[in-house]
């Protein structure tokens, strides 16, 4: 058989890459090339731009910036841990042991909360939460405190706000894999004296892995990136990096030393997370599958 | 001889449903007891009963005389092969036959040892560092034997391991599976709805059939004596004629098929006249073109309607004269019956032993 010299156009490849291209370009590539250009320059007292590396200098030079970085980071990595080992158990639940015609149903409560903003669902755990709240007003009716407490702005209610708006990017992933599980794996190993936890470690988890680390990479990004509640939730001593990035940009109006930080936290994050893929030995492309 | 495992009235219902209906057994140790039926007639749910995945409705099952209620599977001294094989594939066949003995805590070098010298037994020495999906089906088969037979359980139990692989794969580990067991000695209870490879292992079979055991015996005896109509039917191939009593004395009776053919044969039970009756014939009774000094057969014509060579299986498809009912003939290949051809009109003959009566029931045709 003899190829034809011309190939045609393939119109249609052309018609769906375009969009793709164009997105990733205009609102991916473009910003952040700029964003790198403007963190590389510096404006002095005059008002007139130079390159410098300062921006940047500047976060390894002021512990509070970094500091607030390991914070963060750590606290993600917490967060994201945490939604694992409850996301785990439901998303067992929920493709194993509910009956199949209610798999569906689970799954769309799941989903029901992110139907609302994530601003409205932070202001739903303040209205439970607060001092004068729904929480407390119980807390007090049956005796257990004698005083109503302050339960947000600590770190404790910012990472359950976290853990909340986290789920079901772990659960999503988990489910997809268990569905892959087959059952009789599960019953081999019971019948060859497998008790629960060593089926979970040995059977499960191994089995899940893909999934795992799919959620934990989406669930740790979103944290990591995210503004809102660890504003709202975390109080006035729980630095958020991205508050960070937010007072540069907004407060400080330095927007070059805030595409500094933007960049570094692009940066830092991609190191952990590709430090996560070492130890867990998966590789990108094949989690993404 | 010590009984290794024995069920009373076991029984499982699902619902309304009843899945396995009031059976009773016993398997004796080293025997290699085989559950045969046809699919869906609830075998893998006795089986699931013994390894304890499911509790019985009500009836009990003892395994070397304890009784197993409320028991779970990974406290039972029986380990269970599954249908699928479940052989796990996120380790290597070492981990997946060492998964067990590690469950009890044994040390590791006994765990080495004894993974050593079952991967010997079964014939897949220095494999166990493979992956499962780099096995063969038969190799995969054996891995799953291996992790179980590990364990040195009190009773095997096997759930068609041998249907996913294709024929001659099957008749190989068929004989293999055979093999292993006289060696290692343990008590196997093998499930299958293949008769050739309950008649062709076991010491003792139980056919099953809508949930009830129609017969445990031995596979000679359920070959020779059925004792019912569906184990007629279902173990080997027969010939079914339903026809009337025209004659009755102590030992034989006499039969008048629906086609008019009148057959002498032995009775299992008491019949009346005119009584409704089934009679079986196996493909081999039946003689083709007997000498006519042979006294004591059953006589008549048939038409040949083709001919199914076979090698040693070959069959002759006739009809008897005037009808359009078709039986099965055994057609030995010693060359003596070269001649005959389709359209051929040939004598049969067949001792008065060979055949069997039942009352007839309306479920067979
Ligand atoms: N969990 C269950 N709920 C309801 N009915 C069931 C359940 N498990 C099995 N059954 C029914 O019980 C009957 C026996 O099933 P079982 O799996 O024991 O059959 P089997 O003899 O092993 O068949 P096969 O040879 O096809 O594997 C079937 O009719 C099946 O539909
Ligand atoms: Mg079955």
């Amino acid at each position: 058989m003899r190829l034809p010299r011309n190939h045609p156009i393939p119109w249609t490849l052309v018609c769906f890459l375009t969009p793709v291209i164009l997105w990733l370009f205009l609102l991916i590539v473009l910003p952040h090339i700029d964003l790198l250009l403007m963190s590389l320059r510096r404006e002095d007292a005059t008002g007139a731009t130079s390159w410098s590396i300062a921006n940047y200098l500047l976060f390894f030079k002021e512990p509070i910036y970094w500091l607030t970085f390991v914070r963060t980071a750590i606290y993600s990595i917490i967060v994201t841990f945490l939604t694992f080992v409850i996301a785990l158990p439901v998303a067992f639940y929920i493709t194993k042991v509910a009956a199949f015609r209610f798999q569906g149903f689970l799954t769309m409560l799941l989903l029901l909360p992110f139907w609302v903003s994530e601003l409205v669902r932070v202001y739903g755990w303040m209205i439970l939460l607060r001092e004068s709240g729904i929480v407390n007003h119980f807390l007090l009716r049956f005796g257990i405190l004698e005083r109503p407490v302050e339960m947000l702005y600590n770190d404790a209610t910012m990472v359950m706000g976290l853990v909340y708006t986290s789920m079901l990017f772990m659960v999503i992933p988990l489910i997809s894999v268990l569905e892959n599980l087959d059952d009789s794996l599960i019953e081999a190993a019971y019948d060859l004296g497998g008790t629960m936890w060593s089926i979970v470690f040995r059977i499960i988890i191994p089995h899940a892995v893909p999934g795992i680390v799919a959620g934990s990479i989406v669930v740790f990004m979103l944290t990591l990136g995210n503004y809102l509640t660890p504003n709202l939730l975390g109080g006035k001593n729980s630095l958020w990096f991205t508050e960070q990035i937010y007072n540069q940009f907004i407060a400080s109006f330095n927007w070059n030393q805030g595409s500094a930080f933007g960049f570094l936290l692009l940066v830092l994050s991609s190191l952990v997370v590709w430090a996560g893929l070492k130890l867990s030995g998966q590789k990108l492309s094949r989690v993404m599958k | 001889m010590q009984i290794d495992l024995s069920a009373r009235d076991a029984t499982k219902k699902f619902g309304e449903f009843t899945a396995v209906d009031r059976v009773s057994f016993d398997v004796r140790q080293g025997e290699f007891f085989s559950i045969l039926g046809p699919s869906g007639c609830g075998k893998t749910t006795l089986l699931r009963m013994i390894a304890g995945f499911i509790e019985p409705t009500h009836g009990t099952i003892h395994i070397r005389g304890n009784d197993m209620a409320g028991i779970s599977p990974n406290r039972r001294p029986v380990n269970l092969i599954f249908q699928q094989l479940a052989l796990f594939p996120m380790m290597s066949v070492e981990q997946n036959i060492a998964f067990g003995l590690q469950r009890r805590r044994e040390q590791k070098v006994d765990i080495r040892k004894k993974v050593e010298a079952i991967l010997e037994r079964v014939d897949l020495p220095g494999f166990g560092r493979k992956k499962i999906d780099q096995l063969s089906g038969g190799q995969k088969q054996r891995v799953a034997i291996a992790r179980c037979l590990v364990l040195n359980p009190t009773v095997l139990l096997l759930d068609e391991p041998l249907g996913a692989l294709d024929l001659k794969l099957r008749e190989q580990m068929k004989v293999e599976l055979k093999k292993l067991q006289h060696q290692v000695g343990t008590t196997f209870i093998y499930i299958t709805h293949d008769q050739s490879e309950a008649l062709v292992m076991s010491d003792h079979v139980a056919v099953m059939n809508m949930g009830k055991f129609e017969q445990i015996d031995t596979p000679q005896n359920l070959y020779n004596k059925p004792s019912t109509p569906f184990v007629a039917r279902f173990v080997g191939e027969n010939n079914a004629w339903s026809g009337t009593v025209l004659k009755e004395s102590d030992a034989f009776v006499e039969v008048k098929t629906d086609e008019g053919l009148v057959f002498k044969t032995k009775a299992k039970e008491r019949f009346s006249l005119g009584q409704r009756v089934d009679l079986f014939l196996r493909p081999e009774a039946m003689l083709i073109q007997p000498d006519i000094s042979l006294g004591g057969l059953n006589r008549f014509r048939v038409v040949v309607n083709s001919i199914l060579f076979d090698g040693a299986n070959s069959q002759l498809l006739a009809s008897p004269l005037n009808s359009r009912r078709e039986i099965i003939i055994a057609l030995p290949q010693n060359r003596q019956y070269d001649y005959i051809e389709v359209g051929d009109t040939v004598d049969i003959g067949w001792d008065t032993n060979s055949g069997i009566c039942f009352q007839h029931h309306e479920t067979a045709s």
